[in-house]
């Protein structure tokens, strides 16, 4: 089946996540969709397979236009998605997950279902076993179980979403295996990815997207640092940090191991000294975040020791790391950071952590003024934070930090921030530095990275280099974000 | 400031006229049972007011709503759904009969009432700190750890009262053996309420409102409620508050518990169920203020107005008027975050 998509909008509020994309994806070939985090390709293929109606655009398959309101409209016209996480459940049988979403006929024939789950897991060499529980099995069997239920259900496109994130590398070989028989039987086969390594592997077409555009097509092979560029763009590394002369160590972490339910980071060492930013590289959900949170003291390591300016604090409460001067500030700004609801002021007054029993909203009111008027906040101290910016927001968030402070720790600090209030986070945080406070922050923005840290660390799939951020290119950098030099 | 005002007044109005289409809701089901719905109208009005002591018996109902309400305020205030609050209920009105029959004829009447007060209204705040804990170190949803803790709660007051605290001889499940008229609450001659139940309730609701509107605990009980993990992050100590939130509410329901055993014109003795629904009632209402203790007051008296002027109404007419008010504000409610999603800022 041909899919053709003709000029594809998408907005999320000011966010234009698609900003008119066209794409051609022949049958019988494995398209490669690239770009890095928040380029819009998921975006994309969740209008394309009816997760998300598009603001305006035209989808057409085979030639013929079509509406495709919801993910059972999208099966029905043969288009199936795989997500990145499995939207499966777990605590039924592998054969109830395969027959969930089947719009037969009331009563389920359960044997005929049971001969095509073996059928299908035959002729793509899956392994499952149709009466054991979804729980027990690993992400990769959940993603075949979900390929094999697309197939049954007649899917003749498939879209794949970052497949390869949590599996093993036999899974892996196993799933490319799998995807090449396919497109080789004729389907269609999307594979969304921002991992040049296994693009260069497995796909011929390949569509770059930046910034919810299509920055370039290109059919591989093709060379890694033209994929790059097309990737991160043109912006050449300058280092205008002024390096700040750094001084005791503040953050001493000794082969720490950190891990959640899909990922772990193992055995990682590292100084931080007063004053020095380390910026973290690497594509969402490589390990960043779980650095950050062991060093916040909201993940307890596995093993290693965290010690703050030579205290060690591993595996003490939250409460420990504050009083120790560390703060946290996480990515979702609203929900996360800052409280829906409540104002300004009302913020000033929880974060001050004060011991008296009435507040003194007067001097709420005050302070929050104050602090207005110094981070140049624009809104008032009975302003409810969700009625604020996303700049004002971050600024406000700034606000909310004790004055003193040994160890930051940011998440995305300037995401989706125009240029001004970037460059005043940034001037905020660079003031921070030269008081002595180490900062450690997470990005997606390599300029921001190589411009604003001393070192970077790049994570991938829970692997962890450091680079010079003085010493490094765009290019170089966004390779080892891709993967390359990890194996 | 001037977008909170506008917000405010359309968010009232709005509330208001999820309010009247309940009414006219209830009016088309009067009309479709065959009664007009001015008289019925005028029928719940004059059953609730039309004399001193339909008034007194409106007050002595909505004492122990305004109770369980208060504590409801701040439980709903950190976003815990404390549906236990029967339980609650129940548990201060075992702990006060309990002290009542360990006290009475050892000490003066006076300090009996004053201790069991103290005995229901400890009773119900253990009750509560129980379904807290459950649902912060064991992880049972509070929806789910009150109810079976209600459960709980009705099955004990069932065994006291057929067995140990049984009246001597016949044992039954209408009560335990009512307590003296010494220990009842002081009533107005011809005016059967006391008027300590309904100050207590007031006393309650207005310590609250305080609460919430000027001390740190409240600010920090709203921040846990509007996100758990938000405040958690700005140093918010979430388990303690948390804790302490159930901790009062089972405190005012425990006085609920209080007030139904030894009111002016209860029972005065305990029984079994003798909660009674005060409590869920205290969860509508609640719901139904979108947790401002200013609206608790009238929205209360309402409710107990009803159920006191469908008394001489078809009773099961007001349990319908009910719930179809509660169901027409969720449903504006529930249009208003459909519909009008709070305005982002640019």
């Amino acid at each position: 089946m041909r899919v053709e998509l003709r000029d594809i909008h998408k907005h999320f509020g000011p966010v234009k996540a698609n900003d008119g994309i066209s794409l051609r994806v022949e049958p019988g070939t494995i398209h490669a969709l690239l770009g890095e985090n928040g380029a819009g390709k998921s975006t994309l293929m969740k209008v394309l397979s009816g997760y998300l109606q598009p603001d305006r655009g035209t989808i057409l398959l085979d030639g013929k236009p079509v509406a495709i309101r919801s993910p059972a409209e999208g099966i029905a016209h043969g288009v199936g998605m795989l997500h990145q996480d499995p939207l499966d459940f777990p605590a039924l049988s592998v054969l109830d997950n395969f027959v969930l979403g089947s719009p037969g006929p009331l009563f389920l024939d359960r044997r005929r279902a049971r001969r095509e789950l073996e059928r299908l897991c035959a002729a793509l060499d899956f392994r499952l076993e149709p009466e054991a529980p979804v729980s027990s099995l690993s992400i990769g069997e959940r993603q075949q179980l979900e390929i094999v239920r697309l197939l049954w259900l007649g899917a003749q496109v498939l879209i794949l979403d970052e497949p390869t994130t949590a599996i093993s590398a036999q899974q892996k070989a196993k799933l490319f295996a799998a995807l090449r028989a396919l497109a080789g039987q004729g389907k269609t086969i999307v594979f969304v990815s921002h991992k040049l390594q296994e693009v260069e592997e497995l796909c011929g077409p390949v569509t770059v997207l930046a910034r919810g555009r299509v920055a370039g097509e290109v059919e591989m092979p093709c060379s890694p640092e033209r994929l790059v560029r097309l990737m991160f763009g043109q912006a050449i590394a300058t280092g205008k940090r002024a390096p700040v002369p750094p001084g005791e160590p503040v953050l001493e972490l000794e082969r720490l191991t950190v891990s959640d339910w899909r990922l772990e980071v193992r055995d990682l060492s590292l100084t931080v000294r007063a004053g020095e930013v380390i910026g973290l590289a690497g594509l969402e959900g490589s390990g960043q975040r779980l650095l950050l949170q062991a060093c916040a003291g909201l993940l307890r390591p596995t093993s290693g020791r965290v010690r703050l300016a030579g205290r060690d604090l591993t595996g003490r409460p939250y409460r420990h790391f504050l009083e120790a001067g560390v703060a946290y500030m996480p990515g979702g700004r609203l929900g996360e950071g800052l409280i829906p609801g409540l104002t300004i002021a009302e913020h000033v007054a929880l974060s001050e952590r004060s011991r008296s029993f009435l507040v003194d909203w007067r001097a709420a009111a005050r302070s929050a003024a104050e602090r207005i008027r110094h981070y140049q906040i624009r809104g008032e101290p009975a302003t409810p934070v969700e009625a604020l910016s996303g700049g004002n927001q971050q600024r406000t968030l700034l606000g909310l930090l004790p004055p003193s402070l040994r160890l930051l720790l940011l998440e995305h600090p300037t995401r989706g921030l125009d240029l001004e209030s970037t460059e005043a986070i940034w001037s905020l945080l660079d003031e921070r530095t030269r008081r002595g406070t180490a900062i450690l922050f997470a990005s997606a923005d390599l300029d921001e990275l190589l411009d604003r840290s001393d070192r970077i660390l790049v994570f991938f799939g829970g692997r962890v280099v450091e680079m010079d951020a003085r010493t490094t290119t765009v290019e170089q950098l966004g390779e080892r974000i891709g993967g390359r030099g990890f194996d | 400031m001037e977008a909170t005002r506008r917000r405010a007044i359309r968010d009232g109005l709005l509330q208001s006229a999820g309010i009247l289409v309940a009414l006219a809701l209830s009016a088309v089901v009067l009309l479709g049972m065959g009664v007009s719905p001015w008289e019925a109208a005028a029928r719940l009005v004059g059953g609730a007011f039309s004399s001193p002591g339909d008034i007194a018996s409106v007050l002595r109902t909505w004492a122990p709503v305004l109770l369980c309400s208060a504590g409801l305020l701040l439980t709903f205030s950190a976003g815990m759904w404390n549906i236990g609050i029967e339980g609650q209920v129940v548990m201060g009105a075992v702990c006060t009969t309990g002290a009542l029959r360990l006290l009475q004829g050892v000490l003066p009447p006076w300090a009996a009432l004053l201790l069991s007060a103290l005995a229901g209204l400890v009773g119900g705040a253990l009750w509560g700190a129980l379904a807290g804990a459950l649902r912060l170190y064991g992880n049972v949803n509070e929806i789910f750890g009150g109810l079976g803790l209600n459960f709980i709660a009705n099955g004990l007051t069932v065994y006291l009262v057929l067995g140990p605290w049984g009246r001597p001889g016949s044992a039954s499940t209408s009560g335990t053996e009512p307590f003296p008229r010494a220990l009842w609450l002081p009533a107005f001659p011809g005016f059967d309420v006391s008027p300590y139940e309904v100050a207590l309730g007031l006393l309650a609701i207005a310590a609250v409102a305080i609460v919430l509107r000027g001390t740190y605990f409240g600010l920090r009980l709203k921040a846990i409620g509007q996100s758990l993990r938000a405040a958690f992050l700005l140093g918010v100590p979430t388990a303690s508050h948390l804790m302490a939130a159930f901790f009062f509410c089972g405190a005012c329901g425990g006085l609920a518990g209080w007030v139904l055993v030894v009111g002016a014109s209860t029972r005065h003795q305990l029984y079994p169920l003798i909660s009674g629904g005060y409590g869920f009632l205290g969860v509508l209402v609640v719901m139904l203020a979108n947790r401002r203790a200013g609206w608790v007051l009238p929205i209360s008296f309402f409710f107990a107005a009803i159920a006191m002027g469908s008394v001489g109404l078809d009773s099961s007419l007001a349990g319908v008027i009910q719930g179809l008010l509660v169901l027409g504000v969720l449903f504006s409610q529930g249009l208003q975050r459909r519909y009008l999603p709070r305005e982002e800022g640019s």
